[in-house]
């Protein structure tokens, strides 16, 4: 979580894990002394400007050890000064424009976002929002580019995507916050509850939904783990989540990974089970993203601070697990998910049926956490060069920083005179392989399986 | 006196099909299977189907309850994303209305002008001819990516959809028109302006009218399906939110909301049909 004390020398910034070991998370073990919305502002921005000054953890430990928290805080301030920054986020003159759009599609990913029209996130930050439901991934990516929408829930590899011109015009688009992370499950039909090794999928056809999602890549990545080539030796085609559900009912395929609720919803009506949950390859890999046009950022900034702020806050509620039923109940209805409220709060809460007979509890089944890492972005691209959507030479880096750092946290640097970082990176595994965002092209050359050259 | 018992017997015989068709399907869906063995805090957290092996598919009883509900409360509006379907409908309604003002407005000139002037006829006849066959959805994508609005889109292809047949069946009637009555017209000496409103349109009226009542099925027919597409509102939208929820009971009331109101379109043509037919 981006809540983290940065000045405190015993913290890791980049990983997870409570510093007094009272609570399951540092977010958790925060959130219960940083409860004012403006303080959780303050802090986001002085963890980015000392994750700018100390990219590498080991040298803001020593740094921190070696003077102390209080003087190193004196010594920032001097050359940057941590309240205007802070000033300048959190007191943003009014917004240039009150009424938004933003598009949806309804799946638990969106959470944020949604839940932020119900429970007031949007209002207590001097907006008036619509959220508005939306068919599929290539209309929402249009609405977005008409400007019907002022901004909308992605999968985080689309504003790569669109600003790379794949699949679409090349249009600058930035993506300041990633919705959720892990969330996401490979469900299989229930006649092959027996088949629970990969390298028995042979023939299988696959459901994901959209060519340019983070199941796509995690699917493509787990079944290649397993010596399974997915374009010879499975068939996976992009499917509208909720049609999942009806295509494995109907036998026309063989499992999907796909978004909740769909997972549960296989479960609930008795359709299959959950094989395998996202974040059990990689734990914290982020799935939807909040994403909105460059030219939305540069000419109303105000409004996309509010914006911005808003989903923050929401963020920071639903990362909260005592407030998940809560949530559960608020995007139930109609009017945002329309789904079973029981379905919702399994999901939510991680207590869940896995359509083979037990329950299950797992309480990061889903979580909150607006940082987007750069790392993603690059190990997203490494991704979309193995399987052959992009080719020629990339410059991950660049690409990068230019749609996941082109946020506010950039932005705001920027206006106090400081150079944006080039690191805000952190590391993790895939499947216990280890992933370094400085290599990208060393990785993509290190798998077995791969298109192209 | 024929005629009435007719009418009675094909009514009865219509009931009795209903009522076979009716029964038929609450014997298929009544059925609930063998209720499985589960553990009791797991069974909770499963749905019906699961647990009690009740059928996937709603029941005669359940969708009637459900049109009921809709029809007790047709204009509620609870949000964007949520509004009743007497709304859903008249939205998709507006969409196929302009949509297909704008194609008679376009269509019945053109016909006129292919149907009165043989060259314009063959000069025009390979376009026609190739963009008749495209499915009208086909233009959506197409639509959204130059007109940038997606419902503009919408109304473009409930357009596009109705332009054909109206078009051809115009051509068609204006270029089969009597020759004798243009020949009077001509002995009259009558301008080609006054010839055109006072012989050939109403001569030609029953043919026009015909391809204006196969155009407004059609429109009907694509309306869902591109609002299926675009979302946001309309009766498409409706069936696409509830096949989102799996409400299968929803979508079948869907599916008998959208046949009554193609009925009466089609009915309201079939009207109008008959104000202008004449006999020779």
């Amino acid at each position: 979580m981006s809540f983290d004390d940065p000045f405190d020398a015993d913290r890791s910034l980049q990983k997870r894990g409570c510093s007094c070991g009272g609570h399951a998370t540092q977010a958790e073990h925060d959130t219960e002394t940083l409860t004012s919305a403006d303080a959780r502002t303050a802090r986001i921005v002085e963890s980015a400007v000392v994750r700018a000054l100390f990219p590498e953890d080991r040298s803001r430990r020593a740094f921190l050890g070696a003077v102390g928290a209080s003087t190193a805080l004196a010594a920032i301030s001097q050359f940057f000064p941590l309240g205007l920054a802070t000033e300048v986020f959190a007191q943003a003159a009014a917004p240039e424009k009150k009424d938004l759009k933003v598009g949806f599609i309804p799946i638990t990913c969106a959470t944020p976002i949604i839940m932020a029209h119900p429970m007031g996130f949007y209002i207590k930050h001097g907006l008036n929002v619509e959220v508005v439901k939306t068919a599929g991934w290539a209309v929402i990516r249009d609405k977005t580019l008409n400007k019907e929408y002022d901004a909308a829930h992605m999968l985080s590899p689309m504003p790569l995507a669109i600003t790379m011109g794949v699949g679409s015009n090349p249009i600058p688009y930035t993506m300041p916050a990633v919705e959720n992370i892990n969330g996401q499950a490979i469900t299989l039909a229930v006649k092959h509850k027996d088949k629970r090794d990969p390298k028995t999928w042979k023939g299988f056809k696959f459901a994901v939904p959209f060519d340019y999602s983070m199941h796509n890549y995690l699917l493509r990545y787990y079944v290649a783990e397993y010596g399974i080539d997915p374009d010879t030796d499975i068939q996976i085609r992009a499917v509208p989540p909720p049609e999942m559900v009806a295509n494995l009912r109907a036998d026309n395929i063989d499992g999907f990974l796909g978004p909740d609720p769909f997972n549960q919803r296989a479960v609930y009506d008795g359709v299959g089970f959950i094989h395998m949950l996202s974040k059990e390859m990689w734990e914290g890999h982020p799935c939807c993203a909040f994403a909105a046009s460059k030219e939305f950022v540069t000419t109303m900034p105000n409004t996309y601070a509010a914006l911005l702020k808003s989903i923050i806050d929401a963020t920071a509620f639903a990362a909260k697990p005592e407030n998940r039923k809560q949530i559960a109940a608020a995007i139930a209805p109609a009017n945002y998910l329309n789904q079973p409220e029981t379905v919702l709060e399994q999901i939510l809460t991680g207590t869940y049926a896995d359509g083979l007979g037990s329950v299950k509890t797992d309480a990061k089944r889903i979580d909150f956490d607006p940082f987007p890492y750069e790392s993603f972005a690059v190990w997203i691209l490494t991704q979309m060069k193995r399987w052959g959507q992009i080719k020629g030479d990339v410059d991950y880096a660049a690409v990068a920083q230019q749609v996941y750092l082109a946020t506010d946290t950039a932005r705001l640097m920027k206006e106090v005179g400081l150079t944006p970082p080039t690191s805000a990176s952190k590391s993790f595994k895939v499947m216990g392989k280890d992933f370094d965002p400085a290599k990208p092209e060393e990785y993509v050359k290190s798998f077995a399986i791969k298109r192209g050259a | 006196m024929t005629q009435n018992w007719l009418g009675l017997r094909a009514g009865l015989v219509s009931l009795a099909l209903f009522a076979l068709i009716v029964g038929v399907w609450h014997i298929a869906t009544a059925g609930t299977g063998t209720a499985v063995k589960m553990d009791p805090e797991y069974a909770k957290l499963m749905g019906a189907t699961a647990t009690q092996g009740k059928s996937a598919m709603p029941g005669p009883a359940e969708v009637g309850a459900k049109i009921w509900q809709h029809l007790r409360d047709p204009f509620y509006d609870k949000g964007t994303n949520d509004k009743g379907i007497g709304i859903q409908l008249a939205y998709s309604i507006a969409r196929v209305g302009l949509g297909y003002l704008l194609a008679v407005a376009v269509a019945i000139p053109v016909g006129f002008l292919i149907g009165m002037s043989p060259l314009m006829s063959r000069a025009l006849d390979p376009f026609i001819q190739v963009m008749k066959p495209i499915s009208p959805l086909a233009w959506m994508p197409l639509a959204l990516y130059t007109i940038k609005d997606s419902g503009i889109s919408a109304i473009f292809v409930i357009f596009i959809c109705s332009l054909w047949p109206m078009l051809i069946n115009t051509a068609f009637g204006v270029a089969t028109v009597r020759r004798d009555w243009l020949n009077v017209a001509k002995t009259l000496e009558m301008s080609p302006g006054r010839t055109a409103w006072r012989v050939i349109l109403p001569a030609a009226a029953p043919t026009i009218l015909t391809g204006m009542r196969i155009s407004i099925g059609i429109a009907w027919l694509v309306i869902v399906a591109a609002e299926m597409l675009v979302g946001g509102t309309g009766i498409g939208y409706f069936v696409w939110n509830e096949w989102n929820n799996l409400s299968i009971t929803n979508v079948i009331t869907a599916i008998l909301f959208i046949g009554v109101i193609g009925m009466l379109l089609d009915q309201l043509m079939a009207k109008l049909q008959r104000l202008v037919a004449y006999a020779d």
